[in-house]
């Protein structure tokens, strides 16, 4: 077993909230690197993002600075962690509020933004304020000419989507679009728009200052550095764990207190993510390297141990509905397609399914891939599919007997009360 | 040069125009919305393509030149 290391770079363990002399004191004011030199220093360190896509955060940047040819460009901090498992942005930006807001500076002038925006759900109030606060601090002391705002949008799945958040910003519903232009080339107000994971904002800030070859001396080669993990479901002490990217699920889920019984399953990356059993990644890395051949990558960071004594089929129908009336109600495939799968499978799961029902999912689930202005309707079926080879003996079982002794247990996953609104 | 179908999914409505005019490369799910085979279109595919962009009563139905309007590895994807 690889040992794996629990390297607290960006949240330690019982950290109070910093502010902004806190800041300093830790971290000395903010380095000045000019575009090209923070660039190639991105370049060297590996760091990709942490929203989910794991995109290679130079790129993205030098695809935004491409595109301005001389116009402004705008950037807007994600912290919105719309995946309902996640907590770990909310963790960063709790205790280390201005490790983000220098990231999110450092952005604005490698792009050559004059705007830029923190984009957090309606509901994280506290956290709205957190931010608030901190940005006042900075203005009172800081010389930076970024005007940063904080905007709140709609408590829905789709609303933390990079086009999403960029309607929102530009005053309209926070609903995805049909790409290309993307951002980088068309966002808000139709300037180069940079969207950026606070996670990923925090790493830019380290990296600025202790630069590429310290982030890579913790990792794996080609992932590189810490990650902040939401470790949840059957462990004795869900919380946020940073780790680097050569830790095991094993020593992850020990670091969270250990599991509560015996885990049969695990669902990585959270709702959006994959099952998969849980013997199957127990010995593995979270990089993406070790997990590729699965089929599975941790993406936001959501680690959710399902015990054996509970139940998968009970759990992903109740995701896969919530889900299913995320959509935006935009593509068709997507607000029509979903709630239909989700209703197949939940007769399935109550033992009211034909026969066929099985084989119709599986059709329906490679019907909707890729036929949405987003991606909704691919995470929901991936999660859908993994479900379908993970349980599948479950899965048969309910569909003939009309559930299990654990599907009455309490959710493990916790489904978020339905926001009406787009704003 | 290679043309390509695509549909733009929030424009379209499930009207179906689409897959009576090119069964050949437009089929429908089960729920009434296309599913488009994006390869390029030979050129005796071409004349029918058009007319179906052309007959589609939203103007979802679109016809690009180029490479796959599929291909989706690009900067923020869902980041």
């Amino acid at each position: 077993m690889r040992a794996g290391t629990l390297v607290a770079r960006l949240v330690p363990e019982g950290a109070a909230p910093e502010n902004l002399e806190d800041h300093l004191e830790r971290f000395g004011p903010r380095p000045r690197p000019r575009s090209s030199e923070l660039l190639a220093a991105l370049d060297a360190s590996g760091l990709r993002g942490r929203g989910g896509a794991e995109f290679p955060t130079a790129t993205k940047w030098r695809a935004v600075v491409d595109h301005a040819q001389g116009r402004d460009t705008v950037v807007v901090a994600n912290a919105a962690e719309c995946e309902p498992a996640s907590f770990k942005d909310r963790t960063l930006v709790g205790v280390r509020p201005h490790l983000v807001l220098d990231g999110l500076e450092h952005a604005a002038e490698t792009v050559g933004a004059r705007r830029a925006v923190v984009y957090m759900s309606r509901s994280h109030e506290k956290l709205r304020h957190a931010f608030q606060a901190a940005i006042v601090e900075r203005r009172q002391r800081s010389d930076c000419e970024v005007f940063i705002e904080v905007l709140a949008g709609p408590d829905r799945y789709v609303a933390g989507e990079e086009t999403a958040i960029v309607a929102r910003v530009s005053g309209r519903l926070a609903k995805p679009r049909v790409v290309p232009p993307r951002p980088f080339h068309s966002g808000v107000g139709g300037l180069p728009t940079l969207v950026q994971n606070v996670e990923t904002l925090g790493h830019v800030a380290l990296v600025a200052r202790h630069g590429p070859d310290w982030f890579r001396s913790v990792g794996t080669r080609q992932s590189p550095g810490t990650a902040l993990l939401t470790v949840t479901g059957g462990v004795a002490q869900p919380g946020v764990v940073e780790v680097a990217h050569d830790a095991t699920f094993e020593s992850i889920v020990a670091w969270a207190g250990g599991t509560t019984g015996e885990p049969a399953a695990i669902l990585v990356g959270g709702y959006f993510g994959r099952w998969i059993g849980a013997e199957r990644v127990w010995q593995r890395g979270i990089d993406a390297e070790s997990l590729r051949s699965l089929g599975v990558a941790v993406g936001a960071g959501v680690v959710a141990v399902l015990p054996a004594a509970a139940c998968g089929v009970a759990e992903t129908d109740r995701v896969l509905s919530f889900l299913a009336e995320q959509s935006a109600g935009q593509c068709g495939p997507c607000h029509v397609g979903l709630p239909a799968i989700a209703d197949m499978f939940h007769r399935v799961a109550i033992g009211r399914a034909r026969p066929a029902a099985l084989d119709m999912l599986s059709r329906w689930c490679s019907d909707v891939v890729g036929r949405g202005a987003c991606r909704h309707p691919d995470g929901a079926v991936q999660f859908l599919q993994s479900a379908l080879q993970t349980f599948a003996a479950d899965v048969r079982h309910h569909a003939r007997a009309g559930g299990c002794r654990f599907s009455d247990q309490p959710a493990m996953l916790t489904i978020p009360s339905n926001h009406r609104g787009w704003w | 040069m290679k043309h390509r179908l695509r549909v733009d999914p929030i424009r379209c409505n499930a009207h179906g125009m689409c897959v009576e005019l090119l069964p050949e490369r437009i089929r429908m799910d089960d729920w009434g919305y296309p599913i488009i085979d994006s390869r390029p279109l030979s050129f005796d595919l071409l004349a029918h393509a058009r007319r179906a962009v052309g007959e589609c009563p939203r103007a979802a139905l679109q016809l690009v030149v180029g490479d796959d309007p599929g291909s989706r590895q690009r900067p923020g994807d869902a980041d």
